[in-house]
């Protein structure tokens, strides 16, 4: 541990490119959906709409961004042989706190999370950044790997609910898209894809977008 | 100081959980008393919303005082003073009890000089609890509306019952036919008739609690319902 809190002793600047690319890196080259694979079962419980990936999206970005920045303050204090669970009990508490605040504050929304606020607890996403992270880097760093980290994970989140909302309702945010007119029941020719609603669908749909990913971006593939 | 020996590791472990717990409970109490009113306001802004009244769920104290009179049934009848006011009764302890023997809160709402009976619904979703109020008119048979709301069922399936879509179904249609109590059911395919509404396609377990929460949650009020009629 001694090694790695050294590498950060030179003053940089706040926003100095190493420290920018902390943010960026994760939305693209190593993002932890769809590059990491990390945090795919939170991917396929709440993107059947748009509004609560949103939200979901806002809630892991505090819980990481303030997640990282508690780990890495204690860095130097936790024991090596209980990290794992001092990180627990770190994510565990920050998310009791969040939902009691936002019970209390602004009902409508905690309604809106019901059990995806507890899902958060075991969004893997959160204890491989605290693990992987913030126990070597020092606070700022981690604040931004937390927030990067966080907005990787959003985006897919709302590329996915965009289309399942889209194709599976005809809506988005809750709004109807698709003109009355053009159903079938109506008249027209189109119909909703149920399918879409379910799990399956977003398995598929994120395997799409990480097609399309690797494509574009070559990097990601591996030789062989 | 040796930060991996066992007796640091222990304190480290002892402090952190005290420190934690120290700061969830002082916020779970700090932050109670703000919870128990929203979540009263919303019990009063679901029960008037069942009689088609839509407030802010701020504003819901006044227009309930207003319009709404509280009573307790049980076994059929009106419980003269029961030991439990009516606004206060746990219903997800009530519905554990037999039909009969329990006492459960009747809500009589008086809009413009329009009689509605309002009971309160308790079931079992896919996850978790759902609830809801269901408003009879002045007939004792006929429903003036319908609201539904769950703690955790899945958004876009079986969370669909607390939408107006859902919900609006449930006008006009009868609990009674030919003066004898006929259950609401939730159909798969097309619903038809006075006493079939449409289920959720991808929320059936949701919408077959629902069905059962209707059932069970009116026995108790259907011989109050028939002398009424």
């Amino acid at each position: 541990m001694s090694t790695e809190t050294k590498v950060a002793k030179e003053k940089e600047a706040l926003f100095s490119k190493k420290n920018r690319g902390l943010v960026t890196d994760p939305l693209n080259d190593n993002n932890p959906i769809t590059v990491q694979v990390l945090g795919i079962c939170s991917a396929l419980a709440i993107t059947v709409k748009l509004e609560p990936a949103v939200v979901m999206s806002l809630s892991v970005m505090f819980v990481l961004g303030a997640g990282n920045v508690i780990i890495s303050l204690m860095r130097n204090l936790i024991p090596n042989r209980i990290r794992i669970i001092v990180q627990l009990v770190v994510v565990a508490a920050l998310v009791i706190l969040v939902d009691q605040v936002l019970k209390a504050f602004v009902y409508d929304v905690s309604k809106q999370l019901s059990v995806f606020v507890g899902l958060i607890i075991t969004n893997c996403i959160i204890m491989g950044r605290f693990e992987a992270f913030a126990l070597a880097n020092t606070p700022w760093k981690s604040f931004m790997d937390g927030i990067g980290n966080a907005l990787g994970y959003g985006i897919i989140l709302i590329i996915v609910a965009f289309f399942r909302e889209l194709l599976g309702s005809g809506a988005l945010f809750g709004m109807q898209i698709i003109p009355d007119s053009w159903y079938i029941q109506n008249g027209g020719f189109y119909a909703n894809n149920g399918f879409f609603l379910f799990p399956p669908m977003a398995l598929i749909t994120l395997g799409v977008v990480i097609w399309i990913q690797r494509a574009k971006n070559t990097q990601l593939i591996e030789e062989n | 100081m040796n930060v991996n020996s066992n007796s640091y590791t222990y304190t480290f472990a002892l402090i952190l959980v005290v420190v934690v717990a120290a700061l969830l409970a002082g916020a779970a109490s700090m932050l109670k008393p703000f919870q128990q009113s929203n979540i009263q306001l919303e019990k009063k802004q679901n029960i008037l919303k069942s009689v088609g009244v839509i407030v802010d769920r701020n504003e819901a104290d006044a227009p309930f005082e207003k319009m709404i009179t509280e009573y307790v049934i049980k076994g059929g009848n009106i419980v003269e003073s029961p030991e439990v006011a009516a606004f206060d009764i746990d219903m997800s302890k009530a519905v554990k009890l037999t039909p009969d023997s329990r006492e459960v809160p009747l809500y009589i709402a008086d809009k413009d000089g329009e009689k509605f009976f309002i009971l309160p619904l308790r079931g079992k979703g896919l996850w978790g609890p759902i609830w809801g109020y269901v408003a009879l008119k002045s007939d004792g048979k006929t429903i003036a509306g319908a609201t539904f709301d769950h703690k955790g069922e899945t958004p876009g399936l079986g969370a669909e019952i607390s939408t107006d879509a859902f919900q609006d179904q449930f006008l006009g249609k009868s609990i009674f036919e030919g003066g004898s109590y006929a259950p609401i059911t939730v159909m798969k395919g097309t619903a038809s008739g006075d006493h079939q509404v449409d289920g959720i396609s991808g929320g059936t377990i949701t919408s077959v609690g629902l069905e059962d929460m209707l059932d069970d949650c009116i026995q108790p009020y259907k011989n109050y319902l028939k002398t009424v009629q």
